[in-house]
């Protein structure tokens, strides 16, 4: 982008488009001619990868937004609609709700190598401050996306983060209400974050362009922080960059689809699997786990106001970078004290997230406090000193004398790539023991056929468990989103079309106004829903002691319990989602007749060791022998809880076979083409060695 | 030296060539979901089943409108001049020949079903107009007489029968 271009055009045809519109030359010169250091490390594919991410959010958003209906009382529904019935819809939500984050770590592993090379020091200090501004657009649009679904968290978070705006002195509530456009999050707050969520990311895009413009004038930092001088320290950007970069992207889709397919709600809360409630807060508001060094400096500052400004003040301080730290040197390999107070500084990153997903209070507060001044002091107070005080080894002369003088470091960044995972890990488990304050210990880890990359539901278990629900459950309980015609759809309990029509038949469906303008009861179809037996929420909290039976839809993926450290390492690595059906099963079982000494059980309420509380208003609802089974299983309560909990997994997620299975081949796909790109990347790049 | 020289670039070119391929093979692939999602989804198609209409309401010369897969399906009870004259056409008179007999069922010769969408563009004829004593498009003047047959103007084919079946005497199913 920067000097004329050495494009020369061929044919007739490109010579008279470049005449009138130099684009091609455009491409050229800036994708292909293009020259890059020959010593950047794989740290540099991530501006690929992250280039790869926001086309992918952008293009699975495009395809969401034309299934999705953005008002309070649909959006929820729409949500489970496109995953449950849209062709592929699982897929795409699943890419995009993932893709997110995946979007955020290759973000902040970008923000970090810039930091240890010293890329924002000049002259590329409009490069980095392009950067900052797309890290906030990226954290508006993000936590945008994330109150789409209109769950409890999307909820109760669009309603914390607006109140941030209340801080502000005079005027707070009343941008908060324009923030609004009512007097609470509503309808008015979810359109308007729809139109936004759909319009910045091509901002962001329009920023990026900037922000590569600015790349390419300048040219790239490397790994040495020593500008480029002879022809010899550079290669083309084509092939050679763009083969690593592509070798580095096929890596980076294997990890992504790890949590496409196998583990689509690890980094998700099970809050959001719950409709949005404005008349209940869940217990621990948490943020996305990208989020949360953020919300751990918030709320560590004992002030509204001085809180919130920290808060951005925390992003803001990264505009200054470039004068804060002002040492002649740019990368942090040459900086013996900056390299250690780099490190250091992750840990505090990663110390404030993990700070940010437990409870405000206790030593988890002292500690928040603690690393808050970390944070800062790093920008405000470390990095200026060292760039007057630190005694710097020498620089290389030049890049192709510190590639010949240098062997191979790919073990050092295979190494530093693992540590970055397992970092990472650590974060996002951070994020499953956000509730570990409401205390008690952990449902007992039950074996199911579904678990794990390779598992099936049973289907002889999944049809006992549907009689259990329809003999036991369904007396007080929905399944709206459930279909009698899912019941024979593939991946399910195996009815044939014949039964599933049989069982709708039974169910007497309100219907109407008929041509007498009359409501009718009429039997069932394959297209109604397993609806409530309750006339409406009234009648049904009349008949349950004042408590809604909730819609069981999605319990399976709503119900959670902390896992806490280490287990969700291990959860990543053995692919573990199986906290909801757990805790089902361990309810199903945990009434207790008499409570233990000194709990005093409230009237009308049943002990169960397992709610929160204790004091659980549904009576114990199976016992042995209540259904019969033909298949010969035992008729008892740990046989019927287990069974109606493998029915409430499929009811939650019908598609999970499907899933696994796409996954599988997907996995397959992406390690034989990562490999052949590997060989061929090294091919490529034995010219240049 | 010379075999060597030979092997070497065969050898590159195949991982070149099979990089590409197994690259194409996974684009392509990855296009599948973004076509499907377009098409109806599960939901969509479970709602399309089969409706039934009652015949009691309708009296001779008169036609209701019924909505089956979002497509308004005419209902016309005709009457016996309507049918005469749909029978006396001779089949080389019509653009696209059909006997009234094959677009009604036999026994119910009075019960015409016909999908109600011009087959020129898709808008909504009006029944009981045109010259044919039929149905009159009034976009750009198709007629269609009373078998919904096409005799005069743009459109190319006959109004389409749903597929259908008599319940009973009085009462059909759409689907």
């Amino acid at each position: 982008m920067s000097g004329p271009s050495t494009y020369q055009p061929q044919s007739p045809f490109m010579k008279w488009l470049e005449q009138r519109l130099p684009i091609a030359g455009l491409v050229h010169s800036s994708f292909i001619a293009y020259p890059t250091p020959r010593n950047l490390n794989y740290w540099w594919t991530f501006g690929a990868i992250l280039s790869m991410m926001l086309a992918v959010q952008i293009i699975t958003g495009i395809v969401l937004a034309m299934h999705y209906t953005p008002h309070v009382d649909f959006a929820f529904d729409s949500v489970e609609r496109i995953v449950r019935d849209v062709n592929y819809g699982w897929l795409l939500r699943n890419t995009h709700a993932a893709g997110a984050s995946m979007f955020f770590i290759a973000v902040y592993i970008h923000m970090f190598r810039g930091l240890y090379y010293g890329s924002y020091k000049a002259p590329r200090e409009v490069l980095w401050i392009l950067g900052v501004i797309i890290y906030l657009l990226m954290m508006a649009t993000g936590f945008m996306g994330y109150v789409l679904p209109w769950g409890q968290m999307s909820f109760w978070g669009a309603t914390v983060i607006t109140n941030l705006f209340s801080a502000v002195p005079f005027v707070g509530d009343s941008i908060v209400t324009l923030l609004w456009g009512g007097y609470s999050v509503g309808n008015p707050t979810l359109n308007r974050f729809f139109s936004l969520h759909y319009l910045l990311p091509f901002v962001i895009a329009g920023v990026v362009v900037l922000h590569v413009w600015a790349l390419h004038v300048t040219g790239q930092n490397n790994p040495t922080g020593v500008e480029p001088k002879t022809e010899k320290d550079t290669v083309a950007f084509t092939p050679y960059a763009t083969m690593k970069d592509v070798f580095g992207m096929s890596c980076f889709l294997l990890f992504f689809s790890w949590f496409i397919f196998y583990m689509p709600n690890y980094l998700g809360e099970a809050d959001n699997y719950i409709p949005a409630n404005p008349g209940v807060t869940p217990p621990h508001i948490v943020p996305e786990w990208y989020y949360l060094p953020f919300y751990a400096i918030l709320r560590s500052i004992p002030n509204k106001l001085m809180g919130v400004v920290a808060m951005f003040g925390a992003i803001i301080v990264l505009l200054f970078l470039p004068w804060l730290d002002s040492a002649k040197v740019r990368s942090s390999r040459y900086r013996p004290l900056a390299k250690r107070f780099f490190w250091g500084f992750v840990v505090v990153c990663i110390m404030l997230g993990w700070l940010g997903s437990k409870p405000a209070e206790g030593i988890y507060t002292v500690l928040a406090r603690v690393f808050t001044f970390a944070y800062f002091a790093y920008f405000l107070i470390v990095l200026p000193l060292l760039s007057r005080v630190e005694k710097t080894l020498p620089l290389p002369n030049s890049i192709s004398e510190d590639v010949l003088s240098k062997g191979k470091t790919a073990g050092a960044t295979a190494a530093s790539l693992l540590a970055l995972v397992m970092a990472g890990t650590l974060m996002f488990g951070g994020v499953q023991s956000a509730k570990a304050a409401e205390g008690g210990e952990s449902p007992p880890s039950l074996e199911w056929s579904f678990a794990g990359p390779f598992g099936t539901y049973d289907r002889p278990q999944l049809q006992r468990g549907f009689k259990i629900y329809k003999e036991v459950c369904s007396a007080c309980h929905s399944l709206k989103l459930l279909q009698y015609r899912n019941l024979a759809e593939p991946g399910g309990p195996g009815f044939t079309i014949e039964q599933a029509k049989a069982i709708a038949a039974e169910a007497s469906i309100k219907d109407g106004p008929n041509d007498a303008g009359e409501m009718f009861e009429r039997p069932g179809r394959l297209a109604d829903t397993f609806h409530s037996p309750f006339p409406n929420e009234q009648a049904a909290r009349s008949a349950n002691g004042g408590a809604v039976p909730p819609d069981m839809s999605l319990l399976a993926k709503a119900r959670s319990y902390p896992r806490g450290f280490p287990q969700f390492v291990f959860d990543f690595f053995t692919q573990f989602q199986e906290q909801g059906p757990n805790y089902i099963d361990a309810l199903l079982q945990g009434y207790q007749d008499t409570p233990p000494e000194g709990f005093t059980l409230p009237d009308g309420a049943y002990y169960n060791k397992w709610y929160p509380g204790h004091s659980i208003k549904m009576p114990p609802p199976i016992s042995d022998g209540q259904v019969s089974f033909d298949d010969g299983s035992p008729e008892t309560v740990p046989q019927y809880a287990k069974d109606v909990t493998a029915f409430l997994m499929w009811a939650a997620e019908p598609h999970l076979e499907a899933r696994k299975r796409l996954g599988l081949q997907v996995m397959i796909f992406l390690i034989i083409l990562s490999g052949l790109l590997y060989f061929t990347k090294r091919k490529i790049w034995s010219n240049v060695h | 030296m010379t075999t060597e020289t030979s092997a070497e670039p065969t050898r590159r070119d195949f991982l070149y060539i099979a990089t590409g391929a197994v690259a194409a093979v996974g684009a392509a692939a990855a296009v599948w979901p973004f076509i499907a999602q377009m098409n109806p989804d599960a939901s969509t198609i479970a709602a399309g089943a089969p409706i039934e209409v009652d015949l009691t309401p309708i009296a001779e010369g008169q036609d209701i409108k019924v909505f089956w897969r979002g497509q308004p399906i005419f209902v016309m009870n005709r009457t016996q001049k309507q049918v005469d004259e749909a029978r006396a056409v001779k089949l080389s008179a019509l653009p696209d020949p059909q006997t009234d007999e094959e677009r009604t069922k036999a026994g119910h010769e009075k019960w015409l079903v016909v999908v109600g969408i011009c087959t020129h563009l898709g808008c909504i004829p009006i029944a009981h107009e045109g010259l044919f004593d039929g149905f009159f498009c009034p976009c750009h003047g198709s007629q269609y007489d009373s078998s919904g047959r096409i005799r005069q103007g743009p459109a190319p084919l006959n109004l389409p029968v749903p597929p259908y079946q008599f319940v009973s005497d009085t009462k059909i199913q759409i689907g």
